[in-house]
């Protein structure tokens, strides 16, 4: 029962933000160009990498690729759904009309992280899996059950951090108030997903595995495409998947106890 | 008399910029972090000895790339989005009436942050230097000086033709997804991720003749004391500052007559 009301409220969600994102018609052939552009950009960095060397950090251009599928596919993510939302919240504190939020009868992470949708970053999705899709053809990895499973769980463990991460560093407004860009230090981090966690040296790769799990964020999912992957990374995947949503979520309430409204 | 009111204005409008820059010190020191990225490409370079390829030694790469994070803290340029926020919400209708054009506002809020961000970037710079030690250098009084006018003129280069991107909000309203789409070659071909010089041979022909390599390639070269052709990157420069300011002036006369203030 309450899982069709939420159904139904974010189908009106979906329906209020895309009507007013369609009414900038030419932003979206423009935000089409800037995707496929970034996505060319990023794969001449990766020949340039590649210009006289045969592997990087243990990775061949045609894997690297499937690390660049994953991380342009993550991004389209972030920027339908992560970005409008999550960079919302420091406006809502800051004009203090996170009250209204906080009284409607419905759950307010729910509400702060699903209300907008940024249509264009569809595009950037279908890329990166078009992509994929061409790794898949030029690595010759042959697709079966277990294969399929495995890359999706690990992939819809990767969309869980990340929204932890942008989900974590959001929440920290309600004390800082003015930190729009805290998201965009996060962002220039997770740039580093477009390379091979073993292309760094040993302490930037501790520091990626540790502090801000990129390692879980874009290799373990392209390990698993090449069939390379050892099940307990995966397993460790998941584990740290689920301490992670969960302590979002927990330190969202935490921080709502710290909430003053606009005029207290 | 004259040159004195302009005197007056001008270092009336840095003084205020600066206090309100002051007021928001977290933010910009956050920004300042934001802008780490080529560390990280340092270190995939020096990690897989990429640089050996180009005949440019470990020691003159992590220059290299501390001048590119420098010159790039200190061109950064947001004016689009201001321009677009103050021009969708009615702010530029009483810019539009002082007798100082509006852009001058936003110049003198660059060069505010810029000052408020010096003191972060030089920290930055001194951790950068605790873990590389052996990349410190001093460079000459005269090279530090020609470093930093092609800086500033770099950054002028990117506030003319983002002001030029900002003036087409007069037209279509949102002109930041314009400014996104530029921000990508920008990224990719000024020589933040990966110098020039390493670019192959189908891009250097003609890279050279855009304004891209001399936004961070060439002050970086020239302060890292790279090679580079230091007469011949000033001029192209100059050049496209000539070209773009007649561009700029065109599009904002044109555009202020376009401009219909809320309510008319």
């Amino acid at each position: 029962m309450k899982l069709r009301k939420y159904f139904n409220v974010y189908t009106k969600f979906l329906h209020t933000s895309l009507a007013s994102e369609l009414e900038y018609k030419t932003n979206i052939l423009i935000d089409l160009i800037t995707a496929i552009l970034s996505l060319v950009g990023s794969i001449f960095l990766l020949s340039i990498f590649f210009q006289n060397n045969s592997s990087i950090g243990g990775w061949k251009f045609e894997q690297a690729l499937i690390i660049q599928g994953i991380y342009t596919i993550l991004n389209g993510i972030t920027n339908t759904w992560f970005n409008p939302n999550l960079t919302e919240i420091v406006k809502h504190i800051r004009e203090g009309t996170l009250d209204f939020v906080l009284l409607k009868p419905i759950d307010s992470q729910f509400f702060i992280s699903l209300k907008k949708i940024t249509p264009s970053g569809f595009l950037e999705i279908t890329l990166g899996i078009c992509l994929l899709l061409y790794c898949i053809k030029i690595n010759q990895i042959n697709i079966n059950f277990s294969f399929l499973t495995l890359s999706l769980i690990t992939i819809i463990c990767s969309i869980c951090i990340l929204y932890s991460l942008w989900f974590f560093i959001s929440t920290t407004t309600i004390w800082f108030v003015k930190t729009w860009n805290a998201t965009e230090v996060l962002r220039s981090f997770l740039y580093i997903g477009r390379f091979p966690l073993n292309s760094f040296s040993f302490s930037l790769r501790i520091f990626f595995s540790v502090f801000i799990p990129i390692a879980f964020i874009t290799t373990i999912p392209s390990e698993v495409f090449l069939g390379l992957s050892q099940f307990w990374k995966i397993l460790l995947e998941v584990t740290v998947t689920i301490i992670f949503i969960f302590s979002s979520r927990k330190f969202w309430l935490y921080a709502l106890k710290f909430y003053s409204s606009a005029s207290s | 008399m004259v040159s004195n009111l302009i005197k007056r204005k001008i270092f009336t409008l840095l003084k205020v910029q600066y206090s309100n820059m002051l007021e928001y010190r977290v933010e910009i020191a956050l920004w300042a972090i934001s802008g780490i990225i080529p560390f990280f490409m340092l270190n995939i370079w020096t990690n897989n000895n990429l640089n050996e390829y180009i005949n440019i030694s470990d020691v003159m790469l992590s220059r290299y790339f501390l001048c590119a994070f420098f010159v790039r803290q200190f061109s950064v340029v947001w004016v689009v989005f201001s321009f677009e926020e103050d021009s969708l919400t009615g702010k530029v209708s009483p810019y539009l009436i002082q007798p100082l054009n509006p852009f001058f506002r936003y110049f003198a809020q660059h060069l505010a942050e810029q000052l408020t961000r010096f003191p972060f970037a030089l920290l930055i710079a001194s951790f950068f230097f605790i873990f590389n030690p052996e990349s410190i250098w001093i460079p000459n009084f005269g090279i530090l000086f020609l470093s930093v006018i092609s800086t500033f003129l770099s950054f002028l280069i990117q506030f003319l033709i983002q002001s030029i991107v900002a003036c087409l909000c007069f037209w279509t309203e949102k002109a930041s997804s314009i400014e996104r789409l530029l921000f990508i070659p920008t990224l990719f071909l000024s020589g933040l991720l990966a110098p020039v010089v390493s670019f192959p041979e189908y891009v250097k022909s003609w890279i050279y003749l855009t304004p891209f390599p001399y936004l961070i390639d060439f002050p970086a070269n020239l302060l890292s004391g790279n090679t580079t052709n230091i007469s011949g990157g000033f001029c192209m420069q100059i050049l496209w500052i000539l070209l773009l300011f007649p561009v700029f002036k065109k599009i904002w006369s044109r555009g202020t007559k376009k401009y219909t203030a809320m309510g008319s």
